[in-house]
């Protein structure tokens, strides 16, 4: 197991939003790049010394607006919990707070880094399926952990069907309608 | 009224930009101490919270009020969304920054329409937005609809989520099939509770009585009827692996419903094509002999008539008429081909979409469509009136779609605001004259802090049960407590 796992829940614990009561989300879908299990939370403490020095790695998202938002974070982190972090102005990030029932954080990257990237499972494909603006570089933020050779990559927030003159047979061509 | 050039006193140039009124002209009313907008929310569920959120947030004085008829919050978050499906209520957290944010306030227990009018808002308020959802549901237009043992899905879900309209339902699961007409994910859901295993309910949110209810349970066959094909399957693919995977329960497919879907594949879309395939995995592998129970899709298939039994009392079956399919994809058509089918089955849920109903006469309503006729959110012919969510959309889409809905139609009347088309130049009183008004006709209200009371409760009656919560059902009881 490796400290990054540590790292990723420790950070998960750290998310807290500004004012309000937290409560934890049930069933926190851990990204891939976590090869340890829930288990791995007994012993925080004791493991918290013998952790690596954590790495900053910086991360540029490319907002709806065309604005480049660039941020130092830490390795480890998924690109969901850097987006709460730092607080960054993206409207409707997140909603399900990374429990990978929803498609908001749904980000685009650059093939040669999409390429690097671990795994997808078939749970965040079925959400990613559901994203709209869905590309052949798409993935789900929650899902991806930031690591060393990641550094300096683009991400880009896809458009969401923010447009109300669009009626649902408009709506993304790859989904279903749903409720 | 006092009309002024563009120059005027630096003090009354700020007053007035803050209302975002920049034309030449100006009319003034003297300078009034309070110049925030005023947006009253009608609707205390997803739409009615993303819309006040995103308008806290773009404009720093606004102050916004949402209205619910229910004491307690969140609307489909909490009587919608299945109790096995938590993660997906996690948009409470957010909601609940929202309300406790000091330019927002949360009055429950206010029936709009009855207890208050849309004008008697409109006078108070610089705008009114409508968020209240849809609480009719379609229905199937069959004779024997209304023989006991046939629920609306809404009603259906309401029961097992705590809703207090549906508490006296009482279900009757003593009968070895249930039919679900329609494909949707609410149809999933409900199929899933009927045949998940009751200790994968038993720590949810779901209601006592449900949960005995479907501990005593007899129903072992689930059948989810469509009229189109396995193609046009509304349901997505999160909702389609959670049955494959229902533990005890096996796949009761048709492969005649699948003829021609194989060669289908390579064409389709990938989210469209990884459900197909997930399906035709279902139709190959079929499951496990030894399970109990079995669910299965049953396609080109409408109901035209519920049977009753020799006494005609109640429910014992369905009458099913075949179609063929013209046209294809997701603008494939059903159309009828003469023969019929009849299914033996003790309960019938039509799960074939909820509607919007009019809330005010006042208010523009599309009976068709079943919505509040709209443009990008602007309620037709009604200056400072707004919908956001399904009562302007209709009722179709997950959270997130409602959210993208909720941000632009706040978009639209923060435009709106900005370029004039609101007068901000008039005081409005807000929640202080609404609820003063309230109280002459007997009506108090829940505020948020009073909710967090009823939560508290919940959450503690859950925990002697090892539950995520008990709701409370009762409304009464509900005010008893938020006042108490």
């Amino acid at each position: 197991m490796s400290a990054c796992a540590l790292r990723v829940f420790l950070q998960r614990a750290a998310v807290t939003r500004k004012a309000a009561q937290q409560t934890f989300s049930q069933t926190r879908a851990f990204p891939q790049c976590v090869t340890g299990s829930y288990t791995h939370s007994k012993g925080i403490n004791t493991l918290t010394n013998s952790l690596r020095a954590e790495e900053k790695v910086t991360v540029h998202f490319l907002n709806r607006d065309g604005k480049r938002i660039s941020v130092k974070a830490l390795t480890g982190e998924s690109l969901l919990d850097i987006v709460v972090n730092n607080d960054l102005d993206i409207d409707g990030f997140g909603a399900c707070e990374g429990t990978l029932a929803c498609s908001t954080c749904h980000l685009i990257f650059e093939e040669a880094v999409y390429k690097k990237l671990g795994p997808i499972s078939d749970e965040e494909m079925d959400m990613l399926d559901l994203a709209y603006g869905l590309t052949d570089t798409s993935r789900l933020g929650c899902q991806v952990c930031l690591r060393k050779d990641l550094d300096g990559m683009i991400l880009r927030v896809p458009d969401v069907i923010s447009d109300a003159r669009v009626d649902s047979e408009k709506e993304s061509s790859t989904a279903p309608p749903k409720v | 009224w006092k009309e002024e050039d563009g120059v005027g006193v630096l003090g009354r140039e700020l007053y007035l930009k803050s209302l975002g009124i920049h034309n030449g002209k100006r009319r003034v009313r003297g300078l009034s101490s309070s110049s925030s907008p005023r947006v009253c929310i009608v609707g205390g569920g997803p739409a009615g919270f993303y819309t006040a959120q995103q308008l806290l947030k773009a404009r720093q004085n606004a102050a916004v009020d949402i209205y619910e008829r229910l004491p307690v919050p969140f609307g489909l978050v909490r009587f919608g969304v299945a109790p096995d499906h938590p993660e997906v209520k996690n948009v409470i957290n957010t909601f609940t920054q929202t309300a406790q944010h000091e330019r927002c306030s949360f009055h429950g227990n206010v029936n709009v329409g009855k207890d208050v009018t849309i004008d008697e808002l409109r006078q108070a308020y610089h705008a009114v937005v409508l968020s209240y959802g849809a609480e009719g549901n379609r229905s199937m237009g069959i004779p024997g609809e209304d023989l006991p043992g046939v629920f609306s899905a809404k009603d259906f879900v309401g029961w097992y989520n705590g809703l207090p309209s549906n508490k006296e339902l009482h279900p009757d699961l003593s009968f070895e099939t249930a039919v679900i007409l329609g494909q949707g994910n609410v149809a999933l859901d409900v199929a899933r509770i009927l045949l998940a295993p009751v200790e994968m309910l038993k720590e949810t949110d779901i209601t006592q009585n449900a949960l005995e209810a479907l501990a005593g349970s007899k129903v072992r066959r689930v059948l989810i009827v469509g009229r189109r094909g396995p193609l046009q399957i509304a349901c997505t693919i999160k909702e389609l692996r959670e049955m494959v995977n229902l533990p005890n329960t096996r796949a009761d497919m048709l492969p005649a419903d699948f003829e021609g879907i194989a060669e289908a594949l390579k064409d389709l879309p990938r989210p469209r094509k990884r459900l197909t395939e997930l399906m035709m995995k279902a139709v190959k592998e079929g499951g496990d002999d030894k399970a109990e129970k079995c669910c299965g899709f049953r396609f080109f298939r409408s109901p035209v008539e519920v049977l009753a039994g020799a006494d005609g009392k109640r429910a014992t079956g369905i009458r099913l008429a075949l179609n063929k399919l013209e046209g294809s994809g997701e603008s494939a058509r059903a159309e009828v081909t003469g023969q019929l089918e009849d299914v033996d089955c003790g309960l019938i849920i039509s799960s074939i979409g909820y509607k919007s109903i009019p809330i005010d006469p006042a208010v523009p309503f599309d009976p068709r469509r079943a919505i509040v006729p709209n443009e990008m959110g602007r309620v037709q012919d009604t200056a400072g009136l707004y919908c956001s969510g399904w009562v302007k959309r209709g009722p179709t889409g997950v959270i997130a779609t409602t959210m993208n809905d909720s941000f632009d139609t706040a978009h639209v009347l923060i435009q709106d605001m900005e370029a004039g088309k609101l007068d901000l130049s008039v005081n409005k009183p807000g929640a202080q004259a609404i609820t003063a008004l309230l109280q002459t006709r007997g009506v108090r209200t829940v505020l948020f802090s009073q909710w967090e009371k009823i939560n508290a409760e919940e959450e503690k009656r859950g925990k002697s049960q090892g539950k995520a919560r008990e709701k409370l059902l009762d409304v009464d009881e509900m005010l008893k407590i938020a006042w108490s």
